[in-house]
């Protein structure tokens, strides 16, 4: 009996909550580690990354607006989706990242309890980081957390899955939506990643991938007016990717900038594998305070 | 109905002893500028106070080579229960010397001496006394860099550039948490308002702080400028114009300096039609004309409920009928001078542009002093979204009054701006005051109020108003390691 001729995946952006080609027709060729051809992704150009930002901020008042028990329990089943996709990502990592398949599979592992550990957080934020500011005069003085808006999310180039997670996760805890740029040589993980997204209840638009040159799209998000915040972590190890440029760039409209790890202009991409604090999610806060008199 | 004058109550200016010159505060001593020293004007009067020494960028490296110093040899290695007493110890100074402050404040920057004592001064203790109180317990904070309950880590050495609006309250603002979180600094306070800082760095020296853990280097925008760019300064802090604040963003990009900045606004200042009418009208008119309106989150756009537009504009003329506009020194005094001749131009031309827009310009009958800088508490009625005077901070004494029909139009013309620093909110309605108060894209929301700070109380904007908070534990953010790595 002649071997099954297996069914290949087509790779294509997603946007909207849909799965669109590069409005530019353009794609290139994704290698293994180890060489061999795997596929051909879109090629993303900086009308698609456009289009996901014009997604990103449409999305943005019904996400930010869900109840926060409402978006932890869309973000746990993101987790159960990715726990039944976990072989599909196993493949995907170690053929990306050159991994034997028992690292690759503790990769994915650790991917999918991170992405637990932060689908946890969002009905805490506001306790963890908001509270009651004790005025010296007659008035209730609160703090709370909210969202910042649309973030553009330079995804790791080396960690194609475990840090595209550690970099998305804590943006859209807390109701921001992102505009993803995958990591430029590794991007399959993150196209199924956002099948499991798209299968998830997460609401279209919410998460947008985009995948291509990073030197070519980063640009076009660091100074888009649209945009509120910045993550460069993808600009570590990136070809012809200039992270000061881009911070200056984003300093047009003010965006927060995340920087990336390492030393002075260097950048370099950490372990992911460290547990996560608070930060990542703190970057994309706006803390606001409300005041009211009291009186009788 | 009689009416009643009221006779001038006049503060004595005899508590302030004004030296002819002032130098620059480099560890701990005074000492000679290298650039051209300037002049500092009374605002209300056109009066020379004195001359202050210009810091130049030599000047302002031996400033930061004196606060590394004080970095490494005292304050970051210093216990937080030190540091918090000297910070103890300056708050009970500024108690006891208030008036002096008071005075010296209104003398330099033209607001009302009732303002400058009972806000701007007051205030600035009570900064430094909530820091002081905190200096030796960071590690209960909560901090981002600080988990496990690690002692979170000073960052080093802060550079700090203030405005001319709220000089020594925007001093305590910058230098209590830095000083608490056991950073040293280098301050610039504005060039039309150095007297208090000055006056600051003899309250740092009767309190032995040690030197170069403060150091203040007087000068404009070039002395800024050599803060920022100096690269032994490893924070900035700004508060000031959001084009200076892009300047500094763009400027330390791809370095590992840190910033926070506190920028301009336009706030909306909202009134439905259930309000309490006569509280939102006060609150209107402390909203905009506080400080002659030279304040960041300032009520400048009233959008108001078109049902009630026509009885809250005239109860609103009213109103500012009565508001005494004069000689800042007296007591009774409710708009003083507006801070330099540049500011009093920028308004003249805003509010120009306002009428030739097509809005109807409104100001009550009032005698202005023949010397100093002056303008009327001014309103603009039927202004459109699209005006320069609804879109562009003013920094003056003028209101734009705007209207709406529902509560989502009211959402939708308050956050129409590139600006998110603070808004308001007047009704009766609680649900909508909380529905309202998510919906605003602002730092700050006051509700059925407007205008109030405090130290325990974060403050900051939303998108192009500036990042980072001051005050309350989210303050302290700003002047610890985030990683929590030695210094």
């Amino acid at each position: 009996m002649s071997p099954r001729v297996e069914v290949r995946k087509t790779y294509k952006l997603f946007i909207g909550g849909a799965f669109p080609r590069s409005e530019s027709g353009r794609s290139y060729a994704v290698h293994a580690a180890a060489g061999a051809f795997l596929a051909n992704a879109a090629l993303g150009s900086r009308k698609d990354a456009r289009n996901a930002v014009v997604a990103a901020r449409a999305a943005f008042p019904r996400w930010s607006g869900a109840t926060a028990y409402n978006r932890g329990q869309v973000l746990y089943r993101v987790a159960e989706v990715m726990e039944g996709r976990a072989e599909q990502l196993v493949a995907e990592v170690a053929a990306g990242e050159g991994l034997t398949a028992a690292r690759a599979k503790a990769v994915v592992d650790a991917a999918i309890d991170r992405w637990v550990w932060y689908a946890g957080w969002p009905d805490k934020l506001a306790q963890v980081l908001g509270g009651v500011n004790p005025v010296a005069g007659p008035f209730f003085d609160i703090s709370v957390p909210e969202p910042t808006g649309v973030v553009a999310v330079l995804a790791p180039q080396d960690s194609s899955l475990l840090g595209l997670v550690s970099v998305l996760a804590p943006v859209i805890v807390s109701g921001n939506t992102a505009v993803v740029v995958a990591s430029e040589a590794r991007p399959l993980s993150a196209i199924t990643l956002a099948e499991c997204l798209a299968t998830s209840d997460v609401p279209g638009g919410v998460v947008n991938i985009v995948t291509g040159r990073t030197a070519e799209i980063a640009p076009w998000l660091a100074s888009h007016r649209d945009i509120n915040a910045i993550d460069l972590a993808g600009a570590a190890g990136s070809p012809g990717v200039s992270w000061a440029e881009l911070e200056r760039a984003a300093a047009d409209n003010l965006k927060r900038v995340l920087r990336p790890a390492g030393q002075g202009a260097d950048a370099s991409e950490p372990d992911w594998l460290t547990a996560p604090g608070v930060e990542r999610m703190t970057a994309f806060l706006e803390t606001k305070t409300v005041w009211h008199p009291k009186g009788r | 109905m009689p009416t009643f004058d009221y006779a001038p109550a006049p503060e004595s200016r005899a508590v302030v002893q004004l030296q002819p010159a002032y130098g620059l505060f480099i560890g701990g001593e005074f000492v000679d500028g290298s650039g051209e020293a300037f002049t500092t004007v009374n605002p209300a009067t056109e009066e020379p106070l004195a001359e202050v020494a210009e810091a130049t960028t030599a000047d302002v490296d031996r400033a930061v080579k004196a606060a590394r110093a004080a970095y490494r040899g005292v304050w970051g290695r210093m216990s937080g229960a030190d540091r918090g007493k000297y910070l103890f110890r300056i708050a009970r100074i500024l108690q006891e010397r208030s008036r002096e402050f008071a005075v010296l404040e209104t003398l330099d920057n033209g607001k009302p001496i009732k303002e400058s004592r009972d806000v701007d001064v007051p205030l600035a203790a009570a900064h430094f006394f909530y820091h002081a109180g905190w200096a030796d317990k960071l590690e209960y904070a909560g901090l981002s860099g600080a988990r496990d309950g690690a002692r979170p880590r000073p960052i080093g050495v802060v550079g700090q550039v203030i405005p001319w609006n709220f000089p020594m309250l925007m001093l305590a603002w910058k230098v209590a948490p830095a000083l608490a979180c056991g950073n040293t600094v280098v301050l610039k306070p504005a060039e039309t308002t150095p007297l208090t800082a000055l006056l600051f760095a003899q309250v740092c020296q009767q309190a032995d702080l040690p030197p170069g853990v403060v150091n203040i280097v007087t000068g404009a925008g070039g002395t800024g400028q050599a803060i920022v760019e100096h690269p032994g300064v490893d924070k900035i802090a700004f508060t000031g114009s959001t084009e200076v604040g892009k300047l500094i963003a763009r400027g330390i990009a791809g370095t590992r300096k840190r910033a926070t900045l506190e920028l301009g606004g336009k706030a909306a200042n909202i009134v439905f039609e259930d309000a309490a009418i006569d509280q939102a009208v006060e609150g209107i008119v402390n909203g905009i004309f506080f400080n002659q309106g030279h304040v960041c989150c300032a009520g400048s756009r009233l959008l108001v409920q078109e049902s009630i537009h026509d009885d809250l504009v005239r109860r609103l003329k009213r109103r500012l009928a009565q508001v005494r506009v004069g000689d800042p020194m007296d007591k009774n005094t409710d708009l003083g001078a507006i801070n330099s001749s540049v500011q009093l131009a920028r308004v003249q031309e805003m509010a120009g542009v306002g009428e030739a827009e097509g809005a109807q310009r409104w100001a009550p009958e009032c005698a202005l002093p023949s010397r100093g800088f002056w303008f009327p508490p001014t309103l603009f009625t039927g202004v459109s979204q699209s005006h320069r005077i609804a879109q562009e901070e003013i920094f003056g004494p003028v209101l734009s009054v705007l209207t709406f029909r529902t509560p989502a139009e009211a959402v939708a013309k308050a956050n129409n701006t590139p600006y998110g620093l603070s808004a308001g909110v007047w009704t009766e309605k609680g649900s909508r005051i909380l529905w309202m108060a998510d919906q605003l894209r602002a730092g700050v929301v006051w509700a059925n109020t407007f205008n109030q700070f405090d130290p325990t109380s974060p403050f900051g904007g939303f998108k192009e108003s500036g990042y980072g908070r001051e005050g309350g534990r989210h303050g302290l953010e700003a002047y610890v390691r985030p990683d929590g790595s030695a210094a």
